[in-house]
């Protein structure tokens, strides 16, 4: 798990308030889960046998919930999730298409995170923006009527945020006018 | 805090002007209003940067103007959008520099702008009213009545449209049995899928017996291409809650829950806050109305599984278990969450109920066909030119769906078919447009109603390709309990495969045949039950397709890869070679700055790679 010794306790106290906000409520493992999983990034097995502990359910129980729905996930994920709209609407206006040069300009064969850990690229069902297909999201920033040929720009938009001085999250001033993000 | 009906009267009294604004009655509010939707489709197209913009420059120039937030209009595709009251002035496509001008010459000088106006593209003409387009033309509103007229997170304006005055007047002059009487003298039924009767399902929760019952909301909305439950969610969202309610006198039940995907953080989190003020205003919680009845509503979040729309997956999921489904009976109305009596219903559904009790059974039952009572709303997407949600009494026709409200396809192409029903439906042919819309006649074509989900086909797409891309999502779904569903879908599959790479036989699809045959007897549940459904209905509208796939080895709409080729056209090849340094089987062969360059075919892999990269579009397929 990335961080130190000191953050990852943090973490864990995080995760403290929150079985204690929804443990004592009858069925809220899904809300606990998700809100670890907003804390850690991901659901790492430790994660699962912690909170499995605390709630007093066996380890097999929770491992099936989280391995049963989309929203969790097991792997650490990239910087920037990018979801591709897989919706019917999405599909039939080239949605695929989009995916797969996603996945080739990131050499994803095996896995949706690429090797420098920067970006997690997954499909996803319907996300009601229909009217806008095809859509995709970055993290919050959603994009839509988007074609094939934007993925290009769009992977150097976010790698020149990257570049930026040290950890510094102030985006560059755009050198290159026309390279701004489609759909926008 | 609302004790009476006198509160409720009071609310509506002071805020009905503004209403009336907007409705153009009279008694009407002074001063301009200005609506920007944030639904998703426009808040996807940054409207909250427009209202933004709006709210700045209103107070900046000192115009006596608000600038209110308000739910889907329906007419996503030509977001954001902005009408302004009095007149009902439909800008479309505002951006955030566009609000100056709006401000300055309509706001401040009482000028139309033109230029932001909607254009019908059939005439070209500018239409300055809503009510003018013709995609608004032949709807009737029902579910989606407060959708774009009200602020959906200001529960003022919900009672000034008459909200909880139907809660009000059950709970103080109804008895629980009048209440699911008038459901049922409605003929509402289900607007999630299988479209039951739902008085028949309120009867059946109120008859079961126990101290402690559920009502439940379901809006884990996952058929892809729908989203009426979501709009109806963040544009009326009071709405659900009083019919909750209202359901829980009905059926003796004290609490509820709404099942909602998390992957609807608008609609979550305007329902967090429509709850919170609803509690406050003592319309949830205990003695409502100074009643003895207490009834409150909690959240429980999908995390993505489309199988938990099924009840009884639902239910399970909804206590935090894995959301696999059970066989039935018992049915929900016996044994549903945490095993007591629980009455489930979806958001559409639900929306309904208010009207009904405030118009009365009869008038809803007025609406509609003879089985299929009332309205329904359809997501309108894909190859159509107006793209939105719309709502229209059932029994209207598919023809006038897609061409006079959808205005047709696009780029003066060929309609191919409509599909209905999402992963559970089928595909629709040209020939049978002219069918009345209701639950019976698209069953009798092979498809189904659905939550509503309406994806308009032209004849660039391959239907073959169609029916996998729908077959795939359902064995992606299925959640591998029964093996019908778990390894029938994967064979179904696993044949559409080799069928769209051009390596099917003309037996494959009598075995498709069978298969889905036994798939939809044996599966547990509704997913398993429906999946078949996308291939048996374009087997049978389009089996030339399926042929012309398996014996020419050809793909008519040109959509399945393996079955086409990569060409250069050499007009507008102006041989940079980017595409022969993209391809990696090094089949694209030329001289830099030459002649156009030259796709070699049997090297080709066909993955597209050059098409993407090309900068002046010169690769197409053929």
């Amino acid at each position: 798990m990335a961080g130190g010794e000191k953050e990852l306790d943090e973490k864990f106290r995080q995760l403290d308030e929150i079985i204690q906000r929804y443990g004592q409520q009858e069925g809220q493992l899904i809300r606990i889960l998700k809100e670890a999983q907003d804390i850690f990034g991901y659901l790492p097995e430790e994660v699962q046998t912690y909170i499995a502990g605390k709630l007093d359910l066996p380890v097999s129980e929770v491992n099936g919930v989280v391995t049963f729905y989309a929203l969790f996930h097991t792997e650490p994920q990239g910087k920037y999730g990018i979801n591709v709209c897989l919706g019917t609407a999405c599909y039939v206006q080239g949605a695929q298409g989009i995916l797969d040069e996603f996945r080739r300009q990131l050499d994803l064969d095996e896995g949706d995170t690429s090797a420098d850990g920067l970006f997690t690229v997954k499909s996803t069902r319907c996300m009601g923006a229909c009217g806008l297909a095809p859509v995709l999201t970055v993290e919050d920033e959603v994009y839509g009527k988007f074609r094939r040929q934007d993925v290009a720009k769009l992977l150097r938009k976010y790698r020149r945020r990257e570049v930026t001085a040290g950890d510094q999250w102030t985006e560059r001033p755009d050198r290159y006018p026309e390279e701004t993000a489609p759909g926008h | 805090m609302i004790n009476g009906l006198n509160d409720l009267i009071d609310i509506q009294k002071k805020r009905l002007p503004d209403i009336n604004a907007r409705r153009e009655k009279p008694g009407a509010a002074a001063g301009w209003q200005v609506l920007v939707c944030t639904g998703t489709g426009c808040t996807s197209s940054a409207s909250h940067q427009v209202r933004e913009e709006l709210a700045k420059q209103v107070q900046l120039k000192k115009v006596q103007a608000r600038v209110i937030k308000t739910g889907c209009f329906g007419f996503c595709k030509m977001g954001p959008l902005v009408v302004i009251y009095p007149g009902q002035t439909f800008y479309c496509l505002v951006k955030k520099e566009d609000v100056a001008e709006i401000v300055e010459k309509h706001l401040m000088e009482g000028q139309v702008v033109e230029r932001l106006l909607y254009e019908e593209p059939a005439s070209g003409e500018r239409k300055r009213r809503l009510s003018d387009i013709q995609f608004f033309h032949a709807q009737h509103r029902v579910a989606l009545r407060n959708c774009g007229l009200i602020n959906p997170e200001d529960i003022t304006e919900y009672i000034a449209c008459d909200g909880y005055f139907a809660l009000a007047d059950v709970l103080l002059n109804w008895t629980p049995a009048q209440v699911v009487d008038a459901i049922k003298q409605s003929g509402l039924r289900g607007r999630g899928g299988a479209g039951f009767p739902t008085g028949r399902k309120w009867e059946l929760a109120a008859a079961a017996e126990g101290p402690v019952k559920y009502v439940v909301c379901n809006a884990d909305e996952g058929d892809p291409g729908a989203f009426m439950d979501r709009s109806i969610l963040e544009g009326d969202p009071h709405s659900v809650l009083e019919a909750m309610a209202i359901a829980g006198y009905a059926i003796g039940a004290r609490e509820g829950y709404i099942y909602v995907r998390a992957e609807y953080p608008i609609a979550v989190d305007r329902l967090e806050r429509v709850i919170a003020q609803a509690r406050q205003y003592g319309l949830l919680g205990r003695r409502i109305f100074n009643t003895n009845f207490d009834f409150d509503i909690d959240l429980r979040l999908g995390a993505g599984a489309f199988v938990c729309g099924e009840e009884t997956a639902l239910l399970r999921s909804a206590v935090g278990e894995r959301g696999e489904p059970r066989p039935r009976p018992p049915y929900p109305a016996q044994c549903g969450l945490w095993g007591k009596p629980t009455l489930l219903n979806n958001v559409e559904t639900y929306a309904n109920v208010p009207v009904i009790i405030r118009e009365g059974p009869a008038w809803f039952a007025s609406l509609g066909t003879e089985n299929s009572r009332g309205t329904k709303v359809f997501s309108l997407a894909g190859k159509v030119l107006n793209t939105g949600l719309i709502e229209v009494p059932m029994g209207t026709t598919l023809r006038t769906v897609v061409f006079d409200i959808g205005g047709g396809i696009p780029e003066g192409r060929q309609f191919k078919a409509v599909q209905t029903g999402g992963p559970s439906g089928g595909c629709i042919p040209e020939r049978h447009l002219d069918t009345p819309i209701d639950y019976e006649s698209l069953k009798q074509l092979g498809s189904m109603m659905g939550s509503g989900g309406m994806i308009v086909l032209d004849e660039t797409d391959c239907i073959v390709d169609i029916a996998k891309f729908y077959l795939q999502f359902s064995q992606d779904e299925s959640c591998g309990q029964c093996t019908p569903c778990r390894v029938g879908t994967k064979r179904m599959l696993e044949i559409l495969e080799r069928i769209t790479q051009g390596k099917g036989e003309m037996e494959d699809l009598d075995e498709l045949e069978e298969l889905s045959r036994e798939v939809m007897d044996a599966s547990l549940c509704g997913l398993g039950q429906t999946a078949p459904n996308p291939v048996l209905s374009t087997l049978k509208y389009f089996r030339d397709e399926y042929e012309a796939h398996i014996r020419d080895k050809r793909c008519p709409a040109g959509v399945c890869r393996a079955l086409l080729d990569y060409v250069i056209d050499e007009e507008k090849c102006v041989a940079c070679g980017l595409c022969a340094r993209e391809c990696v089987a090094k089949a694209i062969v030329g001289e830099k700055k030459g002649q156009p360059y030259f796709i070699d075919r049997q090297k080709c892999l066909k993955c597209g790679a050059c098409l993407a990269r090309c900068p002046k579009e010169a690769i197409y397929t053929v």
